[in-house]
């Protein structure tokens, strides 16, 4: 199984498996074209724990620390659990922090993407588009001699804070205790934050991600990003076996259940606007920021998983962005159908505007300036 | 004389960039990669193996040196 997960079918079968269990979610009660979306789950978590006060997307969803402890658990079967840190932690809290506010300017991360257009949504062209440039972006910087610097070994505590952080939230998640008038683990009675999954459900289809994900290296922008890099498309099967994937358990279940799971327009998309240009810039800029930070949204939860307190680091930055993407009126807004018929698009305020150029101006000064010295590596 | 590239700590794909700029500019001969995770171990020899240089692996505690040959 070790050698299965490292050839060329362990990204192309963990892509398909995940694309399954993702638009299966959607039957199973999560948002449509969001059965798994790791931007938007995050910051439905920021909100469950009142980082932000959007009534419409709170709740503490168990996929995310599935896709953790699943990682955990793979990475101590195989023993991989490294416990490792300390490569520029400040700049991958920002990273993660931009990287959320470029992704909710989208409405999604790169997972959310492909299960977008796997349900038809192509408005998720431009995203992907966004993403292969900011990814190209990277990749011109990394070139150009681009790094954070090392990270170094760490005692065993610190790879089990992530995992730890994880089992405390699912504890929250479970028990919902009440700290005092007004003061709840929130959980939205409407929108996206209130589609979902039975949380026993939820969990076990985030654990086998987790796992599936730790032992393929599933990631989204790796994927781009070695092919850009260096013409390699081992991670490129698993992104294009879980858009296929995913397609067509949509149009299976459409076929079994009589409602539509896939229906191609720009428009009236669910979770979604039509502000071309936004979907495309917002994209760049969380496309970018995980190409410096080395992975994708899903990706640096695995990492995690298996002991990596710098991915943990662009987790948390990731959930407080997602706070003040939504305090500050950054995150995208889905287009409105209005009583008259007329479609009233959506997209980011000015100040998600101006967030992602912020974001984009300090994703170049870092990439231009972090860099390790040949002689720090070559002897 | 043998090249080291001392890819330890280094996120993804700077293990694997570094080892196939060090493969591309000696041609033949000898390079070593040290890595510290099965990640990074497994990104060098796919990139070892697409360039055409034999790699073995020697484990060394935490960390693998991955000695290339061509």
């Amino acid at each position: 199984m070790k050698r299965f997960f490292a050839s060329r079918w362990g990204p192309i079968v963990s892509g398909a498996i995940i694309g399954v269990l993702a638009a299966l979610l959607v039957y199973w009660g999560n948002p449509k074209n969001m059965g798994v979306c790791v931007a938007c789950f995050e910051r439905d978590i920021a909100g469950a724990l009142g980082l932000h006060r959007n009534a419409a997307t709170q709740y503490l969803r168990p996929e995310i620390i599935g896709f953790v402890l699943g990682s955990t658990i793979a990475a101590l079967l195989f023993r991989e659990f490294r416990p490792r840190a300390g490569s520029a932690p400040i700049a991958r809290f920002l990273l993660g922090m931009f990287a959320m506010i470029g992704a909710l300017v989208f409405l999604g991360c790169p997972w959310r993407a492909l299960l977008r257009l796997a349900g038809g949504d192509l408005n998720a062209l431009l995203a992907l588009a966004g993403l292969a440039t900011g990814v190209g972006i990277g990749v011109l910087l990394m070139r150009g001699g681009y790094s954070l610097g090392r990270a170094w070994p760490q005692p065993a505590v610190i790879g089990w804070l992530m995992p730890a952080l994880m089992v405390g939230l699912l504890l929250l998640a479970i028990f919902r205790p009440v700290f005092g008038e007004g003061l709840p683990i929130f959980a939205s009675t409407k929108g996206p934050g209130a589609a979902h999954a039975a949380l026993a459900v939820s969990l076990v289809v985030g654990l086998v991600v987790g796992f599936l994900g730790q032992r393929s290296r599933f990631c989204t922008m790796g994927a781009l990003r070695d092919l850009f890099l260096m013409g390699e498309t081992h991670l490129l099967g698993g992104v294009v076996a879980l858009l296929v994937a995913a397609f067509a358990t949509n149009l299976i279940l459409t076929w079994t259940t009589g409602t539509p799971y896939v229906r191609f327009s720009f428009y009236d998309q669910p979770v979604a606007h039509s502000n071309h240009f936004w979907n495309f810039a917002g994209m760049v800029l969380a496309g970018l920021a995980f190409a410096l930070a080395g992975g994708c949204p899903g990706r640096q939860l695995f990492l995690s998983g298996e002991g990596d307190g710098d991915a943990a680091i662009f987790v948390l930055g990731m959930i407080v962005g997602a706070g003040f993407a939504h305090n500050f009126a950054l995150a995208g807004v889905p287009d409105q159908r209005l009583e008259t018929g007329l479609l009233k698009v959506g997209g980011p305020s000015i100040y998600g505007q101006v967030a992602v150029a912020i974001g984009l101006a300090f994703c170049l000064i870092l990439g231009l300036t972090a860099r390790l010295r040949s002689s720090e590596v070559q002897r | 004389m043998s090249i080291v590239v001392d890819a330890r700590g280094l996120a993804c794909p700077q293990p694997a960039l570094l080892t196939r700029q060090a493969l591309q500019r000696v041609q033949h001969g000898e390079v070593e990669v040290l890595v510290d995770t099965e990640t990074a171990r497994e990104n060098c020899l796919r990139v070892a193996a697409r360039e055409g240089w034999r790699a073995e692996v020697i484990a060394e505690g935490d960390a693998y040196r991955l000695r290339m040959k061509r």
